[in-house]
């Protein structure tokens, strides 16, 4: 140990998402030093896999919509958990975000007249998404990427960040190797954005990449940072289910936004049978008025496919409990059937869902033009995460900033479709400033060798060990686990039983041995990330037996209604001074009156 | 169940060799979940890129039995199992390690293209208008995932290894979708025909052929902009005001 390359900046930002790099652009914009590093290849983070769009009550297709309805939407969907200062400035801020894209060089699909074309998603009362077919996310993290090689930013490509190192109480760098050579590297910084994205790996049927570990949100809970809402895990209504090797890959929302309708194996659209009472007033009455929703028009209300994501998830989960799924344990989606109210609906549908199409042909030899789709839930997203204050993002830790799936508090217990991508604009802009504010309001901090050298053994570690088993082991073992004691569906005596397991998993984490040598290993670097999954399933774990009752992406079979006294704090859990973690219910700031007035009316 | 024989391209910068795995098959298994398995079970330091396993983010290019292609979106049902399945690195960058290759010469390429200029914006509230049609056009560009597949199978980088004179169709593409941009007001002509080297290219439609977004890289991106560069370099009006200029500046 000792040898590792150092590098100082203003701010550094972790994670090259949208959520990084728009926090890194707006850094560089303040005249900070900016270092970005990414796991990956730049270009590669999940932000490239948003298909649906980007929400932003921009009104070009509606003119009824605007911040309010949009801030009321995200409340309604989020079970009145949401820090509603964010879902404040998240709705107001939105378009300009948008627009600023277009700036930048992005082209949105567009509408007669030539403005930005916006369509319908699940838990918006108008069309309000942004988008380019399916495939916004990489429209907006090119976009990004392109604007922000320009920006001075200095970029690290393939680097993982395993510590935050602190100053007293405040951040002050971090500790990180690269995965070409093993080469550890120490980044000295005054403010870190974090923008690391979710924790989709601790589960197995996911959306989501290698990269999804929960690192940020591990890294900010050992710098003693407080984490919330991490029951909240939103389950995707609609991912492949068949071949096996594809289980778990998304299918937009875009397709039922587009008119896709969903069946049992009975050819029943048993969405229809089951519509929360505080969506009724919003919900078709009949296929028949869902369709013309589906298609534009502004007297018809949105059928129940476009409910949110936990409902729409939970109805697939039950029909197929009762034995009314598709053969490979889903039910159909389909969008085929539009042919019959549209003309040319094979090439409407190639259109609107260019990579859908792509996908279900290649890797499931299905024409989506003709034939339903199986789907069923996938895990695609944590609400949860970082505890940050509203306006500036910061967490509790002084200097230390998160933003994006990272951070917690805009999405409350459910997420709404198209609120990510907007996310990720509003609050990493918002954190990237507020960074380079703290970058140059303060000194750097001072680096404590004792705990450099600390990072480095414990990253050697595994290869100082002998005998153990791999980590990819333990990992599947972790995410099975997950899949089926702390899913979509849950109770006390399963959870506690992943507690116990949990207990067990760490063990055998710190035991785990790596073969072969520090040059791009990926054993290795798995063997590393199970701190971060085996951290944030502990921290999920904990809140999800904490809230007894069902709520957003949290359903508990054992208290399956929605609990009024639940409606009041958000779960918290910290580690404790002795190491272990700790958890309290955090009481929810009471509405500011205008905000309440505003929600009163949009009722 | 059934077995399928793999030979993996193992090594690093200073060499390498092929290696023989053997690992159990499903129905719609893809060479990537193939290389995981054996990742996971018979070789944990088995160096692989991957992202999204969609085909969407391009990490995970390779050659499959000689062939440039995304390894997530190559079927196992379409190549012959009877022979082992041979996954080695993309040939024309140098080698990390295993089936990673350095691919940063790419990211260095795209930084010295000059960005996106926009136009004023059309309306008073700063928005554009554009017509789908527009958008049509140039998405056809924007829908590279960066694979790199192309600039792989490119022989002028490939074979001749002119990284240092020509950018490769990849960024030919890119520069089509900036130029082709209708806000755009930038001018990137002369650098294609010099620094970028577009003359190179003899458009044997190679990098269109392997591109998994079924990108027309040569018809659509190269050949208008040979035809721009053309126009601009060798337009006679251009080129007598050129040498009138010379003329008057003389000595």
């Amino acid at each position: 140990m000792g040898d590792y390359q150092t590098h100082e900046y203003d701010v550094l930002v972790i994670g090259a998402g949208g959520a990084g790099l728009r926090a890194a652009i707006e850094a560089a914009a303040q005249g900070t030093t900016v270092g970005l590093v990414c796991k990956s290849l730049l270009g590669k983070a999940h932000t490239v896999m948003a298909e649906g769009g980007v929400a932003a009550a921009l009104a070009n297709v509606d003119d009824r919509d605007n911040w309010k309805v949009h801030f009321t939407d995200t409340l309604r969907g989020g079970q009145y958990l949401n820090n509603w200062r964010m879902a404040e400035l998240h709705a107001k801020e939105a378009p300009d975000r948008v627009r600023e894209l277009e700036a930048w060089g992005a082209m949105f699909d567009r509408t007669p007249d030539g403005r930005i074309l916006q369509r319908n998603f699940g838990g918006h009362k108008y069309p309000r998404l942004a988008h380019v077919g399916d495939r916004t996310g990489l429209e907006m993290i090119r976009t990004l990427q392109d604007h922000g090689i320009h920006q001075g930013i200095e970029v690290h490509m393939e680097v993982t960040v395993t510590t935050l190192l602190k100053d007293g109480d405040r951040i002050a760098g971090a500790f990180a190797y690269d995965r070409e050579r093993g080469r550890f590297r120490l980044f000295r910084a005054r403010a870190i954005v974090l923008a690391t994205g979710g924790i989709g790996r601790a589960f197995r049927i996911t959306s989501n990449s290698w990269e999804y570990t929960g690192d940020g949100q591990s890294l900010a809970y050992h710098a003693g940072a407080a984490l919330q809402d991490m029951e909240f895990v939103q389950f995707h209504p609609t991912g492949m289910v068949w071949p096996p090797s594809v289980r778990g890959i998304l299918v937009t929302e875009g397709v039922r936004g587009e008119g896709g309708v969903l069946l049992n194996s009975k050819g029943e659209r048993f969405m229809f049978q089951d519509i929360p009472e505080n969506y009724r007033a919003q919900t078709a009455d009949t296929p028949e008025e869902g369709w013309r929703y589906t298609q534009g028009d502004k007297n018809a209300r949105r059928p129940p496919e476009l409910l949110t994501r936990d409902h729409v998830a939970r109805c697939i989960m039950r029909e197929v409990r009762e034995g009314r799924g598709s053969p490979h344990g889903g039910v159909f989606l389909d969008i085929a059937q539009i042919k019959e109210k549209l003309p040319k609906a094979a090439e409407h549908i190639k259109k609107k869902l260019p990579s859908m199409y792509h996908q279900f042909k290649q890797l499931a030899d299905i024409d989506i033009t003709t034939t339903p789709m199986e789907i069923g839930p996938t895990t695609h997203y944590v609400m949860g995460g970082v505890r940050v204050d509203g306006d500036t993002q910061m967490s509790t830790v002084s200097g230390l900033f998160a933003a994006g799936e990272v951070a917690a508090g805009l999405h409350g217990a459910n997420r709404l479709g198209g609120n990510s991508l907007s996310d990720l604009l509003v609050f990493g802009r918002r954190a990237g400033e507020y960074a380079a504010r703290f970058a140059k309001d303060h000194q750097p901090g001072r680096i404590n060798s004792e705990e450099v050298e600390a990072a480095g053994r414990e990253a050697l570690a595994p290869f100082d060990r002998s005998g153990g088993e791999s980590a990819y082991q333990v990992q599947h073992e972790l995410q099975d686990m997950m899949q089926d004691l702390v899913g979509i569906v849950r109770v006390e005596k399963e959870m506690e039983r992943a507690a116990e397991g949990l207990g067990a998993l760490w063990q055998r984490a710190a035991k785990t041995t790596v073969v072969g040598n520090r040059e791009y290993n990926p054993g290795w670097h798995t063997a590393l990330d199970l701190k971060a999954l085996l951290t944030v399933s502990e921290a999920i774990v904990r809140s999800a037996l904490a809230r007894k009752e069902s709520r957003g992406g949290h359903f508990r079979d054992d208290f399956p209604a929605k609990d009024p006294a639940y409606q009041t704090f958000n779960c918290v859990v910290e580690k404790g001074l002795d190491g272990g973690m700790r958890l309290r219910k955090e009481p929810i700031p009471e509405l500011r009156p205008d905000l309440k007035a505003i929600v009163d009316e949009l009722k | 169940m059934t077995q399928a024989r793999f030979q993996v391209w193992r090594g690093n910068s200073s060499g390498g060799k092929l290696v023989d795995y053997s690992t159990e098959i499903s129905e719609g298994m893809v060479v990537l979940d193939a290389i995981h398995q054996i990742q996971a079970t018979q070789a944990n330091d088995l160096a692989v890129r991957w992202n999204c396993k969609a085909g969407k983010c391009g990490s995970c290019s390779a050659e499959i039995n000689g062939q440039p292609r995304l390894m997530c979106m190559t079927r196992l049902n379409e190549l012959d199992l009877g022979e082992p399945v041979t996954v080695e690195p993309m040939r024309a960058f140098p080698p990390v390690r295993d089936l990673v290759t350095d691919v940063s010469w790419n990211f260095r390429v795209k930084k010295q293209i000059k960005k996106f200029k926009p136009r004023p914006p059309d309306a008073p509230d700063g928005t554009w208008r554009m017509q789908q049609e527009d958008v049509d056009r140039v998405q056809e560009y924007r829908k590279c995932i960066e694979c790199f597949l192309c600039q792989d199978v490119c022989h002028v980088l490939r074979d001749h290894q002119l990284h240092e004179e020509f950018v490769g169709p990849r960024y030919l593409v890119y520069t089509a979708a900036l130029e082709m941009h209708p806000l755009d007001t930038e001018d990137r002509l002369s650098e294609l025909r010099k620094a970028h080297g577009i003359g190179y290219c003899n458009i044997t439609k190679c990098c269109t052929n392997v591109c998994p977004e079924s990108i027309r890289i040569t018809d659509n991106a190269i050949i208008p902009l040979k035809e721009r560069v053309m126009d601009d370099a060798f337009d006679p009006l251009v080129k007598l005001i050129g040498l009138m200029t010379k003329k008057v500046a003389g000595p």
